[in-house]
């Protein structure tokens, strides 16, 4: 699975992208946050095993965001590579997401 | 398969007694049959009946099977016609023959009526299997074929669009693929009214149509806000709003925006999320780094959005590069991306700046980058004023109603300097006398100079002084931002008087502001190299108006236009 998910019991959901993130990832990823009945408001996107993200990839991440309440939404973005790093900077992305 | 499909079988056979055989199995089988006695005439029976199916002796008089098959696998083309070559060799050494000639299958003799059957029936599934991928794959075809079509339509109405712009102007040079446009990249110029350049490269989220279609309103909102003279902020804002509103939550556009004054010799620049534009230094060769500090065009609500830009001084043959991601993403065969070092390298190494695109395209193709079709590339040179002509404003009413006679006044406090720029509505008014038309470039550079002045030396008390160097430039419009983010108190009075004349008229402008004034004497006395970072503007206010004069020390700036009557 290059889309792995885990809910903490403090039901916190954590997604983790093995691999490229792009549009190729978009209805695995898509699933990982829109569960039935369930509303996550705090996520964590494990960016760890990620080795390319692309612009389709910041659209899917925006989506969740929206789904997850928007402004008032708690998404955080951990264990990005350098590179992963450097594309979340030019798109000033710390700006929505808590990115570490 | 529910119901049996009834085939065309060529049958051809040398030997009478067995075609009968073989011909009355089939037919039982549900299917038409045809008849050949050699393989001269089952090629000819081939060509004017187009059978589904052969069954094909492979020894015969006249012309063999393994001929004949070759003859009918040419005559069909791509269309699979299974050929089931009969034959009493030896099994594995018949296959072969078989095979090689072109035949699908061999049935061996004596006939067994239910493999002959189940054989026609598998390659009847492959013959549909073929009809069908080659069905599809002409239907692709079409498909693309329309698509190329549509795209050349689109990208042509688009370039009337986009061509409305300034991008043929003698400081400009660009580079783009010929279908950026459809991998989202979209670059636009165009003059404000004061003949400052505005110039935009955009790159839109995902490819194809749908990273197309926001060009359009984002073009027109460019255009329509430079060519009536709104500030950087008011451009910036619309944009983003009107993509807000129109794009899906996951698409959005990263840009930057220049505003090139080549009165004033600075560039403003705002970046959202494109790749690192520069300022080249022609004089000491150093490259400033034009770095995204904000998000995307699209992402985020209007009361979030920020306006905020840089500042830099420019000399005259100074350059400012921008280019989209398709540069610094391309990738060899292994995966690695060219990167923002090896533009570096191509910098570094770049002996004539006319030949910067070719440079980088070469190092890219050294590098083995697959080519792509999003590589957007700008580069806008410093140049005098002079060297420019902005197309004439083109109106479209007939001037008989014009105005002549009436006066004006606004006063702006504090709440209302922070957030609004009057000066595109007043242009929009005094457009509307005639004979001050030819003049309107002029009037709005000096509105702008007397404003800017009246705002920023008067209201919030800056120093024009701290202008003189370049690191005092930035720190000039960071303190200006600043300022008037906190500003409490403060006004800016603009009087505006058309007077008639016997021949013509004249244009009054008065601008007061409730700073401290200036020495007037002084700031004119400063020579000329001095006076072009921190003079002001009081001489391009003074060279553009017929008359110009400042009272109350400084606070109170006079000038006057005037008209002669239309022939």
């Amino acid at each position: 699975m290059a889309v792995v998910t885990d809910v903490s019991p403090d039901g916190r959901l954590t997604i983790a992208i093995k691999g490229r993130f792009d549009f190729g990832k978009h209805q695995e990823f898509r699933s990982a946050y829109e569960r039935p009945g369930q509303k996550p408001e705090s996520i964590t996107i494990d960016l760890k095993e990620t080795t390319y993200i692309d612009s389709s990839a910041l659209g899917m991440l925006l989506l969740m965001r929206d789904h997850a309440g928007g402004e008032n939404a708690d998404i955080r973005v951990i264990n990005s590579s350098s590179d992963v790093r450097k594309i979340l900077a030019i798109s000033n992305f710390d700006q929505l997401f808590d990115i570490s | 398969m529910p119901t049996l499909e009834i085939l065309t079988v060529l049958i051809a056979e040398d030997n009478a007694a067995e075609r009968m055989l073989l011909s009355s199995i089939v037919r039982r089988q549900g299917h038409a049959v045809l008849t050949a006695e050699n393989g001269a005439e089952a090629v000819e029976v081939f060509s004017r009946q187009r059978p589904h199916l052969v069954l094909l002796d492979a020894m015969m008089p006249v012309m063999d099977g393994f001929e004949a098959a070759q003859r009918i696998k040419a005559l069909a083309g791509e269309t699979l016609v299974p050929i089931i070559f009969l034959t009493s060799m030896s099994e594995e050494q018949a296959l072969v023959r078989c095979l090689e000639a072109g035949g699908d299958d061999v049935l061996a003799k004596p006939y067994n009526q239910l493999i002959l059957a189940a054989k026609i029936k598998a390659m009847n599934r492959l013959r549909r299997l073929q009809a069908t991928v080659l069905e599809q794959r002409d239907q692709l075809a079409r498909h693309h074929e329309h698509l190329r079509r549509e795209q050349h339509v689109a990208k042509a109405v688009f370039d009337q669009v986009a061509h409305a712009g300034c991008l043929n102007s003698p400081n400009i040079r660009y580079l783009q693929s010929p279908y950026a446009l459809f991998n989202g990249d979209l670059l636009l110029a165009a003059f404000t009214p004061a003949g400052d350049m505005r110039v935009l490269l955009g790159d839109f989220t995902g490819h194809g149509l749908p990273a197309a279609v926001g060009a359009m309103p984002l073009a027109e909102v460019f255009y329509g806000m430079t060519a009536k003279g709104y500030g950087m902020a008011e451009t910036l804002r619309e944009m983003n709003a009107k993509l807000k509103r129109i794009l899906p939550v996951d698409m959005f556009c990263c840009a930057t925006l220049l505003a090139l004054s080549f009165q004033r010799r600075l560039v403003e620049v705002w970046n959202g999320g494109m790749p690192e534009g520069y300022l080249h230094r022609v004089a000491t060769g150093q490259r400033v780094p034009l770095v995204s500090r904000h998000l995307p065009l699209g992402i985020l609500s209007p009361e979030r959005f920020d306006v905020s830009t840089e500042v830099l001084p420019l000399a005259l043959g100074d350059r400012v590069f921008l280019l989209s991601d398709g540069v610094i993403d391309t990738q060899d065969a292994t995966g690695r991306s060219f990167g923002a070092q090896r533009l570096q390298q191509v910098f570094a190494a770049n002996q004539a700046p006319e030949h910067l695109f070719e440079d980088i395209l070469q190092a890219v193709a050294r590098f083995g980058g697959k080519s792509r079709d999003d590589v957007s590339m700008v580069d806008i040179t410093m140049v005098a004023p002079d060297r420019l002509v902005p197309p004439p404003l083109v109106y479209s009413d007939s001037g008989e109603s014009s105005p002549l006679d009436w006066s004006v006044s606004f006063e702006f406090r504090a709440d209302t300097l922070k957030r609004f720029n009057p000066l595109p509505y007043l242009l929009q008014l005094l457009q509307e006398i005639h004979g001050l038309r030819a003049q309107s470039a002029a009037i709005y550079s000096v509105l702008n100079e007397l404003y800017s002045n009246a705002l920023e030396h008067g209201v919030l008390g800056l120093d024009s002084t701290l202008k003189r160097d370049v690191a005092g430039f930035a720190r000039y419009y960071q303190e200006r931002n600043d300022r008037l983010e906190r500003l409490q108190e403060g006004y800016v009075r603009l009087h505006l008087r058309i007077e008639p004349g016997v021949q013509g008229g004249r244009l009054l402008i008065e601008v007061q502001d409730s700073g401290t004034g200036f020495d007037v004497e002084q700031v004119l006395a400063l020579p000329l190299t001095e006076r072009r970072l921190s003079g002001r503007g009081l001489n391009l206010v003074r060279q553009l108006t017929r008359s110009a004069d400042w009272a109350d020390d400084g606070r109170v700036a006079r000038v006057e236009f005037a008209w002669e009557a239309l022939a």
